[in-house]
C-alpha cells in the first residue's frame, strides 16, 4: 500500500516537472516571436522598391538605404573570401594532420578564446592593425580583414566538427585502396562533410554580416551618398546605418529606423534560413 | 623455415608492440603461399590482426610503438621506411570484418581504386567493373543498378562489393579479417567459395571468424596465442593431428 503511495506521488511529480519544463521552453521563443513581430509590424510599411534601391536624402531622413545594402553584402563576400579559405584549411590540418602536441592544444585554446573576445576588441585590433599599421586606410578591405579575423574560429570549429563525423572506416578504407591521405581528405572526407562545413560558413558570416563593432573602425561611414568604387573605398553598411539613424540624426522617421532592422534583420534570417535548409537536405540524403 | 619460390609473404622473426605496452605478436616467423588459403587463427587479441595490417603497412594508421623483424613480399621487405606504401597497399589489398562502403555509388566504389591511380580510360574502367563483380559473384545481381547508391545493397552483397573493390586494383595478396563475420550463411558460403577461385589467381591471408571456417578453407594454417605463432602447418594436419596440446584445445573448442 505504502509503496503503491509513493509510485502516485512520483508519476505526480513527473507529471509537474514535465509541464514545467514545457513551459519554460515555450517561454524562450516568445521573444524571438516579439521581436520579429514587432519589428516587421514597424518597419513593414517602410519597405518598397524605392527604399531598397534609392540612395538616402534629406540627411538620411528620406529616399532608401541601398548604400548600406550593398556595402553589407560587399562586406559579407570580402569576409568570406578571406575567412572561408583559412577557416576550411585550418579545420583541415587541425582534424588530419596535426598530432595532438603542445602545439596544436595551444593553437585550439587561441581559437576557443578567439571566439569569445568581445566584438569592439577585434574592431580596435583591427584599427590599428589594418587601419593604421598595414596603412588600408578606413576601407572595405580592413574592414572584412577584421570581420573575417572574427569569423574564422566560428568557421574552424564547426568545419572541424563536420569533418570529425565522417567515419574513420571510410579513410581506413580509402587508404587501404592505395589513396594518399590528401585523396581521402579531398574523395570521401570532404564530399561528406561539406554540408556541416558549409552551415558553419553561413553561421559565421551570418554574425558578421550583423556585427556593428568591428566594422565601427575599419570601414563604416557616417553617410556616404555613392556606393564604393574600390576595396580600398569606405562604405556604409546596414547594422552601422541603424545605429546613426537611431541615434546620431534628430528628427528621423521611425518608419525608417524600423524599415533598415527588417532589412538587417530579412538579410541574416535568411542566411540562417538557408544553413538549415543545408543542413536537413543533407541530413535526409546522408547514408551513414 | 627457409625463403623458397612458392612464399609470397615471409615474415621474418617479427615483433609488434602497440602504444598501450601490449605486446602483440612476438618473434612471429612463418611463410605466406602463394596461390594458396593461408589462414591465421587463433582466439582474439592472439595478433592475427595486427600481422595482416603489417602486410600491407595499414598498421601505420594505428599507434604502432615498435615493429622488429622483416615482412618480405617477394623477398623484398615492406617494413623497410623507404617502402612505396601507396603502390604496396595497390598489390595487397584487404576487405575488413565490417564491410565498409565508400558513399557513393556501386559503381564509384568499384573504380575507386582506379581513379586514386590517375586510370582515367573508360575502356578500361568498364572492363574492371565487369570483371571484378563477376569474380566477386555480385555481378548477376548489380549489372542493372550500377549507378545505385552503394549504401542501397544488403550486407552480404556489401562485402561482396568490398571484396571486387579489392580486385579491381589487380592486387597479388588478398588480406580478408574475419570478411563474413557479420553475414548469414549462405552470404558466407558464396564468398568462401569465390576464395577457392580466386586463389588460383590470388594469394589469399584469410583470419576466419570461426574455427569451422578455418577448417573449410586452410590450405595452410598458423595458429595464433596471445601474440605467438604456437603452430604452423597445413590445414589438414593443424585440424587432424597438431602438433601442439593448445592447437589441439583450441580446435576442439576446449578454449576461446
Amino acid at each position: 500500500m505504502k509503496s503503491s503511495n509513493h509510485l502516485i506521488r512520483a508519476k505526480r511529480i513527473e507529471k509537474i516537472g514535465i509541464s514545467f519544463l514545457t513551459g519554460i521552453t515555450t517561454l524562450t521563443i516568445i521573444p524571438i516571436i516579439l521581436i520579429v513581430g514587432y519589428i516587421v509590424y514597424k518597419g513593414f510599411p517602410a519597405l518598397s522598391w524605392d527604399f531598397i534601391s534609392d540612395f538616402p536624402q534629406n540627411g538620411m531622413r528620406d529616399g532608401g538605404i541601398l548604400p548600406a545594402i550593398v556595402g553589407t553584402i560587399y562586406l559579407t563576400l570580402g569576409t568570406a573570401l578571406f575567412a572561408v579559405p583559412i577557416g576550411i584549411g585550418a579545420a583541415i590540418y587541425l582534424s588530419e594532420y596535426a598530432n595532438d602536441n603542445f602545439w596544436t592544444r595551444a593553437i585550439r585554446i587561441a581559437i576557443i578564446n578567439l571566439a569569445g573576445i568581445p566584438s569592439v576588441v577585434y574592431g580596435l585590433f583591427g584599427l590599428g592593425l589594418f587601419v593604421y599599421f598595414l596603412n588600408f586606410g578606413t576601407s572595405i578591405l580592413a574592414g572584412s580583414l577584421t570581420l573575417a579575423i572574427m569569423t574564422i574560429p566560428v568557421i574552424i570549429s564547426t568545419a572541424e566538427e563536420a569533418i570529425r563525423a565522417v567515419p574513420q572506416s571510410f579513410r581506413i578504407v580509402s587508404v587501404s585502396l592505395g589513396g594518399t591521405k590528401w585523396q581521402t581528405i579531398r574523395r570521401v572526407v570532404l564530399p561528406q562533410a561539406l554540408p556541416g562545413i558549409l552551415t558553419g560558413v553561413i553561421l559565421g558570416l551570418e554574425r558578421a554580416a550583423g556585427e556593428t563593432a568591428p566594422i565601427l573602425f575599419t570601414v563604416a561611414a557616417f553617410f556616404l551618398p555613392r556606393l564604393p568604387s574600390g576595396i580600398f573605398d569606405a562604405t556604409m553598411a546596414l547594422p552601422y546605418h541603424l545605429f546613426v539613424i537611431s541615434t546620431q540624426v534628430p528628427g528621423m522617421p521611425i518608419k525608417i529606423q524600423y524599415g533598415t532592422a527588417l532589412v538587417l534583420l530579412i538579410f541574416v534570417l535568411g542566411m540562417n534560413f538557408a544553413a538549415t535548409i543545408v543542413r536537413s537536405r543533407a541530413r535526409a540524403k546522408r547514408e551513414w | 623455415m627457409e625463403l623458397t619460390e612458392k612464399h609470397k609473404i615471409f615474415v621474418d622473426n617479427v615483433s609488434l608492440r602497440y602504444s598501450d605496452g601490449i605486446e602483440s605478436l612476438n618473434n612471429v616467423t612463418m611463410p605466406v603461399i602463394a596461390n594458396k588459403i593461408n589462414v591465421m587463427l587463433g582466439p582474439s587479441g592472439g595478433g592475427k590482426s595486427s600481422l595482416l595490417r603489417l602486410f600491407n603497412r595499414l598498421n601505420d594508421l594505428a599507434d604502432v610503438d615498435f615493429v622488429e623483424g622483416r615482412v618480405l613480399l617477394d623477398g623484398v621487405d615492406v617494413l623497410n621506411p623507404e617502402t612505396n606504401v601507396i603502390e604496396l597497399r595497390r598489390k595487397v589489398g584487404m576487405v575488413f570484418s565490417r564491410a565498409v562502403v565508400l558513399p557513393m555509388s556501386i559503381k564509384e566504389n568499384l573504380i575507386y581504386g582506379l581513379e586514386l591511380a590517375g586510370i582515367k580510360d573508360p575502356k578500361k574502367l568498364e572492363e574492371t567493373i565487369e570483371t571484378s563483380l563477376i569474380q566477386s559473384a555480385l555481378w548477376d545481381e548489380v549489372k542493372d543498378r550500377l549507378d545505385d547508391s552503394a549504401f542501397a545493397l544488403s550486407g552480404g552483397q556489401k562485402q561482396r562489393l568490398c571484396l571486387a573493390r579489392v580486385l579491381a586494383n589487380e592486387p597479388e595478396v588478398i588480406l580478408l579479417d574475419e570478411p563474413t563475420s557479420g553475414l548469414d550463411p549462405i552470404s558466407t558460403l558464396k564468398v568462401e567459395e569465390s576464395l577457392q577461385t580466386l586463389k588460383e589467381t590470388y594469394t589469399i591471408v584469410l583470419v576466419p571468424h570461426s574455427v569451422n571456417q578455418a577448417g573449410r578453407t586452410a590450405d595452410h594454417c598458423a595458429f595464433f596465442l596471445q601474440g605467438e605463432l604456437v603452430e604452423y602447418s597445413s590445414g589438414k594436419k593443424i585440424f587432424t593431428n597438431p602438433e601442439d596440446q593448445r592447437t589441439g584445445d583450441y580446435i576442439e573448442g576446449r578454449f576461446g
